[in-house]
């Protein structure tokens, strides 16, 4: 197999595209397809201040290190989710990622911080893990954008990712998400702005990425997500796409071009009474919060971040690098 | 030449030559949910692999969801 655009030996063929790469024009097409998503979608500036969501794993570490690339402006956000060693050694990898590069990345600590992990809180909301873990999440994510004065918080959702919840989505004709599955939420009803840079891009080209940009990510699988519905959505999804390479990605783009807005909802809260926690001050349907309530279940609190005596929140002590400009010509003729 | 798999993590041993594809689907894997690399490298589909290579076959799916 020969690179589509210098003939020279490929390394990696993306069916979806009809085309093989060698090393240097695949990392220009992963630097192209994420500087499209977010020029298409008006994601991002590059005046923005913007927060990325690290878990360790391959996506969100070839996230950062594609806006780094590309010049923006970006502090690195980890949560600590007491899922033993897994959580033990994404840290581990986000930490490394980080110092290497000299990035600025703060360490959330669930249990340390607020006093419950996520398979605590799993038990004692009744949900699974999953659940627990994506409502921790997503409170948090916009808690530390808020705290920090971020302009977005930007995550490492993938083609592959966005194509198993609309699948899912579509199954259960869950309408109010339909609305709101869309690669940008602008900031509104208190909700940060939240941007999903990678919606271009399969979660097999981001581990490739990782691979030929040398960096160690967390392969293994979360432990508590084994034979969760959104996994067997995936496998649906690429049994298909093995026999019709491209449906992943007419699927979901076919949905944004045509369908996501007669669902409404493009903001995170519109249609709903939105009011505000009357515990932590972020966003509300009630008097209390999501995760307020769950904290209440599992006997945790909030930490004082504003007290000078409390060091329950961790941050590395790496400074901001001056960023870098990458090179984005065009040249691979990728899928538009 | 030795294959190792992961989730599980596990080695198993294959005679040479056979081409990325022909040993994916020996193993009835999704050619989508997998990476190959030899010797550090990433090889493509039609690449064929010989006795003595050392294969790493990575899932390449996160099941994690918001």
């Amino acid at each position: 197999m020969k690179c589509r655009v210098c003939r020279e030996p490929a390394i990696i063929d993306i069916r979806r595209h009809n085309a093989n790469f060698c090393v240097e024009h695949f990392l220009r097409l992963c630097r192209d397809q994420v500087a499209k998503a977010i020029d298409r979608h008006e994601m991002l500036s590059h005046t923005d201040r913007v927060l990325v969501a690290v878990s360790g794993g391959k996506d969100s570490l070839a996230l950062w290190d594609i806006l780094f690339e590309l010049g923006y402006e970006t502090d690195g956000l980890y949560l600590g989710l007491g899922i033993g060693h897994y959580s033990t050694s994404s840290e581990g990898f986000a930490r490394r990622f980080a110092e290497q590069r000299g990035l600025r990345l703060e360490v959330v600590d669930l249990q340390e911080d607020y006093g419950f992990d996520v398979p605590e809180g799993a038990r004692a909301a009744r949900r699974v893990p999953c659940s627990a873990c994506g409502l921790s999440k997503r409170h948090l994510f916009d808690e530390a954008a808020r705290r920090g004065g971020y302009d977005a918080v930007a995550t490492g959702h993938n083609l592959d990712d966005e194509a198993a919840v609309l699948f899912g989505n579509v199954l259960h004709w869950q309408q109010d998400y339909l609305g709101r599955q869309r690669p940008v939420l602008p900031a509104g009803n208190g909700f940060p702005r939240k941007v999903k840079p990678l919606v271009r891009l399969g979660e097999r080209e981001m581990a490739a990425y990782c691979v030929l940009r040398n960096i160690e990510y967390m392969v293994e699988e979360c432990p508590m997500a084994a034979g969760n519905k959104h996994l067997g959505y995936k496998e649906a999804l690429n049994a298909i796409e093995e026999q019709s390479p491209g449906s992943k990605h007419d699927f979901y783009f076919g949905f944004l071009d045509r369908v996501v807005d007669r669902f409404g909802g493009a903001s995170e809260g519109d249609g709903a009474d939105v009011g505000t926690c009357v515990r932590c001050g972020a966003p509300a349907g009630g008097e209390v919060c999501a995760f307020c309530r769950l904290l209440e279940r599992v006997g945790g609190s909030h930490p004082d971040y504003h007290s000078e005596s409390t060091s329950t929140v961790n941050r590395t002590s790496v400074s901001l690098a001056p960023t870098r400009v990458g090179v984005i010509d065009g040249a691979t003729g990728a899928r538009p | 030449m030795q294959v190792e798999l992961r989730n599980p993590s596990r080695t198993m041993e294959f005679d040479g030559p056979i081409a990325v594809t022909a040993l994916l689907a020996r193993l009835s894997l999704n050619r989508e949910a997998v990476l190959v690399i030899r010797d550090g490298t990433l090889v493509p589909g039609d690449a064929m692999l010989a006795d003595g290579d050392h294969v790493e076959i990575r899932s390449v799916i996160s099941g994690g969801s918001w």
